[in-house]
């Protein structure tokens, strides 16, 4: 049954960590060589990148698929805004916040979804990304969300500032830096967490429940509490995705939103952690090609890609790389 | 009083349209135990063939009979052509390739026939023999249309060779296939009668809600909360369910929450009956030996 990557040995040899860490410097580099509304788009695509991972976790490493991410993301988004506009608090400090909620939500969720299983729990959570923003422009909380109309958010200013490479140090590149911070703590607590014994545990529920359980694993709490996580994540993300577009309406989290993020995930790898970075990628810089040449091409151009995706390369982007170097290596001995 | 049992009635008439799509994806998880998540956007589809073909002249029920006829080989086709190699595929691939079919016939629908709302006709004169105190013309033809459906289908699985052929393939795929069942071909049969229903049920909703590529996306949401309520493997039930969250969705949205809530309806209703009866109202219990 494991035919789904995720399972193969995660231990990393010395060219990951020299890939790693050229990516890490063109990383902190590029900001520099673009223009600042690329410069917001890498931030953007860092977001999606952190949202996308935390749908892996469950739906790659756990099994459970959601089609209502998209609403973690709403909520970990107005958490941030509510909190910095309604309460005045400090930006950076809304992260925490907005994760322990989605948590909570997340977690709450999860235990409905014990009782289902895979088309079924598609549809639940999908019923969920569609109700959000419903919900969010609700008269009687229009108070905290703002209705229809949403929050309107100030961009944080860049601590200090300098030039580097003629560019300024502007808000968008000071955001981008922070983001890609979260980023990579994330990323390394999500790592840590998969390759050792949870992530085993997870994975073992993913391919066989009962083999899972009968090793003396207790499989109710663990799928509640990956569901818990994986929100976590996806609300951190929106969280700084709010931050970084300085806006929320209701109308930003629709059940487009909750499909992009399933489909950044096939495309990315379903079961790669590494893949979901080139998830991001795909899903903010796609959909803006697609517009370019026709309107509402987006929507086809995602369909026409998941068909393909899953004839062609089941395992994703992630998938294709592991295909091309493995081929490397085998043609070097 | 009189207030209130005209929300009934109306809530009926709307859950007729529920009980018709709840119908459409009971049929698919009968022959196929997959649940379509682009049911609701094949029948916009389908409905979309169907004004076009009104708008070239051709009569009302020329037109309805021809899209039903489209509409199933349509299905069959998708069947034959995307499902069937990833029939034995896991969960995750088949919600996949029904993510795929939503956002490319959602996409398709814009695309031909651009975004403005249209006007769909009903085939039902306003003043006719029809209309009743509580229901208009179109609601109680509409009902009369899906009783008829129903009853046609109850008839094809309980006495035609080919529906029982396609019961057994269901319940049993390696003994049918034993006996001389084609079983792929009795799926591919079973999408098709799901796309012409999912056809017919959009034709019958587009004159009240009116026609555009989002037409069925809340519908849909409302299709499967009736088909979880009355038990996904029963056609009756899925009727029955329909008619339930018709009636439960007017009088909530008249005396309770308002109209904006609508979808957290639907999501409560799906939520609630999957951790409270699984099996719905009317389902089977199913218990799996380990």
């Amino acid at each position: 049954m494991s035919a789904l990557p995720g399972s193969h040995d995660q231990r990393p040899a010395k060219w990951v960590w020299i890939a790693g860490a050229l990516l890490l410097v063109a990383a902190l580099v590029l900001p520099f060589l673009v223009k600042n509304y690329r410069v917001f788009q890498f931030n953007l695509v860092l977001v999606y990148a952190i949202a996308i991972l935390g749908l892996n976790i469950l739906t790659g490493f756990n099994g459970q698929i959601s089609l209502g991410h998209g609403a973690f993301y709403a909520i970990g988004a107005y958490a941030a805004a509510v909190l910095m506009d309604r309460v005045g608090m400090p930006y950076w400090l809304t992260l925490p916040f907005s994760g322990a909620l989605c948590f909570l939500l997340g977690f709450l969720m999860g235990f409905p979804a014990l009782r289902l299983a895979g088309h079924y729990l598609a549809v639940a959570t999908l019923a969920l990304a569609l109700a959000i923003p419903q919900l969010l422009k609700y008269k009687h909380l229009e108070h905290y969300t703002g209705g229809v109309q949403g929050i309107v958010l100030v961009k944080p200013d860049p601590p200090f500032t300098f030039r580097l490479l003629d560019q300024p140090f502007s808000a968008d590149r000071w955001l981008y830096f922070f983001t890609l911070a979260v980023t990579i703590v994330m990323f390394v607590l999500a790592w840590n967490l998969l390759r050792g014994r949870v992530g085993r545990a997870l994975i073992a529920i993913r391919d066989h429940p009962i083999a899972a359980s009968a090793m003396g694993i207790n499989v109710s709490l663990y799928k509640s509490l990956t569901f818990g996580v994986s929100a976590l994540y996806t609300g951190v993300a929106g969280a700084l995705g709010a931050i970084a577009i300085a806006f929320v309406a209701p109308d930003s989290f629709t059940f487009v939103l909750a499909v992009a993020l399933f489909v950044g995930l096939v495309v990315g790898g379903v079961g790669s952690i590494p893949g979901t970075i080139a998830g991001g990628f795909f899903i903010l810089f796609v959909p803006n090609i697609a517009e370019s040449i026709s309107k509402g091409l987006a929507g086809a151009v995602y369909g026409v890609i998941l068909m393909v995706v899953i004839y062609v390369m089941p395992s994703g982007a992630a998938g294709l790389v592991r295909l091309i170097t493995g081929k490397m290596v085998r043609q070097g001995r | 009083m009189e207030a209130f049992v005209h929300q009934i009635f109306s809530g009926l008439a709307n859950g007729c349209i529920y009980g018709s799509i709840a119908l459409a994806l009971v049929m698919i998880y009968q022959a196929t135990h997959h649940l379509n998540f682009a049911q609701g956007e094949m029948a916009t589809f389908s409905t979309f063939i169907a004004w076009a073909l009104i708008q070239r002249g051709l009569p009302y029920w020329l037109a309805f009979l021809l899209t039903f006829g489209i509409s199933f080989a349509a299905g069959v086709l998708i069947q034959r052509i995307i499902l069937r190699p990833v029939e034995k595929a896991p969960v995750l691939t088949n919600v996949n390739v029904f993510i795929g079919l939503l956002l490319i016939f959602n996409a398709l629908s814009g695309w031909i026939f651009d975004h403005t709302v249209k006007a769909f006709p009903s085939p039902f004169p306003q003043e006719s023999a029809l209309k009743t105190a509580y229901f208009s013309a179109h609601e109680s033809g509409s009902f009369l249309v899906m009783l008829a459906v129903l009853l046609a289908l109850y008839a094809f699985f309980r006495f035609t060779p080919v529906g029982l052929a396609m019961r057994a393939a269901a319940q049993n795929p390696e003994s049918a296939r034993l006996v001389g069942i084609r079983v792929s071909w009795m799926l591919a049969v079973g999408w098709g009668f799901a796309a012409a229903i999912g056809a017919l049920a959009g034709m019958m909703v587009a004159p009240s809600v009116f026609l555009d590529p989002n037409m069925m996306a809340g519908i849909l949401l409302y299709g499967f909360a009736s088909a979880l309520l009355g038990g996904v493997d029963n056609p009756w039930g899925a009727v029955l369910g329909g008619l339930i969250v018709g009636v439960l969705e007017n009088l909530l949205g008249a005396y309770v929450i308002g109209t904006e809530l609508k979808l957290t309806v639907a999501l409560v209703l799906i939520v609630g009956t999957l951790t409270l009866m699984p099996s719905g109202l009317f389902g089977k219990r199913v218990v799996t030996r380990v």
